[in-house]
């Protein structure tokens, strides 16, 4: 590994994408994830790339498509709001099956909301977010480095399964300095260079047919199976790239469950708990789709009870509970509005699963 | 060592960039480091702050809601960062700007008059330097060593020529603190 | 014996689904005649709109896209930027690049993206069954103008051509019309200098294309093209609002690629 160099979130982000081999960023500002076209702007023009800095996030996710479709290896970042805007785009690019890098450092909603981070849009990243049927790869990085290894990966795994990437973060990851490192060899220059897919279209030369992107299907059997390639692709995905992190679970007997941000703060609940003579653990999904459903609900079973952390008032708690399947109780706690949940609160609440189990748990369910 | 301090003042007193240059010297330490700022339109002309930690374990979360240490340049983040300060942590305040003294007696507070020394060695431009020199001698979190090294890295090429006047900043800021 | 007609290499043999006297097959054939005899067919890379064009890559020979609703001019920026020395052009209905679009556009022509609009003007929205467009003429009946369009309710049409034309990045704008030999002969040379214009790295080109609707204007297309010499010439007049030779025309770096 080179060296150690600290860098925001945001600007690792784009850096580390650049090494994966991005050479064309769209985007159009909004706070907090503006350092990443601010660094596109600077920095891929010294690595041949192109930034463009669309008219609306409508306009740039749909730059994205054209380049995807053209081969290219395309990216546009932004944070909720603008995210929904770019919805109608992300429809169509998973329609069409073009790869591509989304990034979200979401904020509190809805509407305009406010700056402060959030996971409000746990629902909209995973469930499908624009419409139809099709799911995306969301990756939930929970700090810098991470996201740097998450984003160096993310263009093979979008190309290998043809389905667009999202890093979900949050304000803090995108605005936190911590010390990266990027692998030895991952310079731009060494970025690889990418055959042109055989589905590009980029003028049918040398006499080949041509090629249409499309996500049209009107013939309602011609859709049906076209979604069912889609569902195919994401299971392939499921099979192999799920990730998640477990921490000090092997004897846990209250089990935290959490992401990105959260999961730092539950972390250190954990040692806290730990310190205090509670068996707690963390099982830390990395990807939050494919979410890691087989694993959690092989933990729950060794479990008094699961406790789900979220900056929302209950989003990803509905995948625990799927996963759960009824194993353990399934409590809840979550901030809202950009207000991170505070370590004392987690541990309070843990400890007292951990005493009772959770035979109150419906009078523990909402917000802290 | 586990170090988990707020820095905060008004924009423009350079409190990101005192927490920058921790944790840049705390990183070559070879210590683990975060740096979170606050963002957005209190960004402009408001107040401002960051959380740093630095700790030679890996940082589980970088969020800090009970600081080891406070650093406050300006009275209304003494207002509300004193009462948040861990028992038995340390609190350093700007006497030349905050005009009431700190209430806590379970913290150590140590007085900067920071703006006075700045001047003294030349420009109130740095009395955050001032500041971050007596919670290095105070702390020894990091080595005045390591944060002289740092200031090429932190601060701005067109900068680079206030490098000595950085130094002695931090130099009077460390010999108030006995 | 010497052969005055053929079906262009751009274009497929196939019959088009659309209806009897719509002019899109006219436009079809203009823009193939121009990506043939300019020699661009292997770089050339459509965008298919939202409208009864969106299976225009069916007909065209040659690299396709097919863009959500409005968005064409952005998805034509994206392929533009990522492959250089393509020719990239889109075909756009009224519905698609003067009212859901209209963002799109504007900025296209603001970058002076290289590319080429082939704009199709028929005063209607066409494949959802005939409502009301930004183009529709004051007084013309439609799904949603039951009474005709009332400038107090829906304003005046829009004129996109000179909107276009008064942006300086828009290297090329022209407007014509299908409705007549002579017509289609002046829309085919205006055409193929947009791409000329492309081709030449000048920037951003649009042809407007004033077309008809019989279906849903309930005409027959001859009565149709009468209409349009009639109503539509007279409220969106034609020729060319801007060529590179303007001296009006600032001078435009090949922003792209």
């Amino acid at each position: 590994m080179a060296g150690r160099k600290l860098f925001k979130g945001n600007e690792a982000v784009a850096e580390a994408a650049i090494r994966a081999g991005c050479r064309f960023f769209f985007g159009y500002p909004i706070t907090p994830q503006n350092e990443i076209p601010e660094y596109m702007s600077r920095r891929l023009p010294e690595v041949g790339g192109t930034f463009v800095q669309a008219e609306s996030e409508v306009a740039a996710i749909n730059m994205v498509y054209g380049a995807a479709g053209a081969g290219a290896r395309v990216m546009t970042s932004s944070s909720s709001p603008g995210i929904s805007l770019k919805q109608e785009g992300i429809s169509y690019l998973a329609g069409a099956q073009l790869p591509c890098l989304i990034v979200n450092m979401v904020r509190g909603g809805p509407g305009l909301g406010g700056i402060a981070p959030a996971q409000s849009d746990y629902f909209q990243a995973t469930k499908g977010g624009g419409h139809g049927d099709y799911r995306l790869i969301v990756y939930a990085p929970a700090s810098v480095q991470e996201m740097v290894d998450l984003t160096l990966g993310a263009y093979d795994v979008a190309e290998r399964y043809r389905i667009p990437v999202m890093i979900l973060g949050d304000g803090v990851l995108g605005q936190m300095m911590e010390p990266v490192s990027f692998p030895e060899g991952s310079e731009p220059e060494n970025a690889p260079q990418r055959p042109e897919p055989e589905w590009a279209t980029r003028g049918a030369r040398g006499g080949r047919a041509p090629r249409i992107v499309s996500s049209i299907y009107l013939k309602p059997e011609e859709l049906y199976k076209h979604n069912l390639r889609l569902q195919e692709q994401f299971k392939r995905a499921e099979a192999a790239e799920t990730r998640y992190e477990e921490v000090r679970t092997d004897d846990a007997e209250v089990l935290l469950v959490a992401y990105g941000t959260t999961s730092r703060v539950c972390r250190s609940a954990v040692e806290k708990l730990r310190t205090a003579g509670v068996r707690a653990g963390l099982f830390r999904p990395i990807t939050v789709s494919p979410f890691p459903y087989k694993a959690l609900g092989e933990r729950a079973r060794q479990v008094k009870a699961v406790l789900t952390v979220e900056m929302s008032l209950g989003q990803m708690v509905d995948d625990v509970r799927i996963a759960v399947a009824g194993a353990a109780p399934v409590d809840f706690l979550g901030t809202t509005g950009g207000v991170v949940p505070k370590a004392a609160d987690i541990v309070e609440r843990a400890a007292a699963l951990a005493r009772h189990g959770a035979a109150d748990q419906a009078t523990r369910e909402g917000i802290s | 060592m586990v170090e988990e301090l707020i820095i905060a003042g008004f924009g423009g007193q350079g409190v990101m960039v005192m927490g920058q240059i921790l944790s840049y010297a705390g990183m070559h330490e070879g210590k683990n480091v975060s740096w979170i700022p606050s963002y957005g339109p209190e960004m402009r002309g408001g107040t401002a702050n960051c959380s740093v930690v630095v700790s030679d374990e890996p940082i589980a979360s970088p969020i800090v809601t009970e600081p080891t240490t406070a650093i406050v340049m300006n009275r209304p983040s003494l207002d509300r960062f004193e009462p948040m300060v861990q028992p038995g942590g340390l609190l350093i305040y700007n006497s030349s700007l905050i005009d009431r003294a700190p209430e806590r007696t379970d913290i150590r507070v140590i007085a900067v008059p920071a703006n006075e020394l700045g001047e003294e060695v030349g420009s109130d431009k740095v009395a955050n330097m001032v500041v971050l020199g007596a919670y290095i001698k105070a702390r020894g979190t990091v080595s005045f060593e390591t944060v002289g090294q740092c200031l090429a890295e932190v601060l701005p090429a067109r900068r680079h020529d206030l490098i000595p006047l950085n130094l002695e900043a931090l130099k009077r800021g460390a010999e108030l603190v006995k | 014996m010497k052969q005055v007609y053929a079906v262009p290499k751009s274009l497929r043999p196939v019959p088009t689904h659309y209806c009897p006297g719509c002019t899109h097959g006219i436009i079809h054939k203009l823009v193939a005649d121009a990506i043939d005899e300019l020699g661009l067919r292997d770089r050339a890379v459509g965008v298919a709109s939202v409208g009864c064009s969106v299976f225009s890559y069916d007909y065209f020979d040659c690299d396709f896209q097919q863009a959500a609703h409005g968005r064409a001019p952005a998805v034509a920026t994206g392929i533009r930027r990522a492959v250089p020395d393509a020719i990239v052009f889109t075909y756009q209905g009224d519905g698609d690049l003067a009212s859901i679009g209209t963002a799109e556009i504007v900025h296209a022509a603001m970058r002076s993206e290289n590319i080429t609009v082939i704009f199709v003007n028929n005063a209607i929205y066409g494949m959802t069954g005939g409502q009301m467009a930004p183009t529709t003429l004051v007084g013309q009946k439609t799904t949603t103008s039951p009474r005709g369009r009332q400038p107090a309710l829906a304003g005046q049409p829009l004129r996109i051509a000179e909107m276009l034309a008064t942006i300086p990045g828009a290297t090329y704008v022209a407007r014509v019309s299908t409705t007549s030999p002579a017509h289609i002969a002046r829309a085919g040379r205006a055409i193929k200098k947009a791409f000329q214009v492309q081709a030449a790295g000048e920037g951003f080109s649009l042809v407007e294309c004033l077309s008809t609707c019989p279906t849903n204007w309930g005409m027959s297309p001859v009565d149709a093209m009468a209409w349009v010499e009639k109503n539509m010439i007279p409220y969106y007049p034609l020729g060319e609002f801007r060529t590179p030779e303007m001296p009006e025309t600032p001078e435009r770096g090949q922003a792209n690629g």
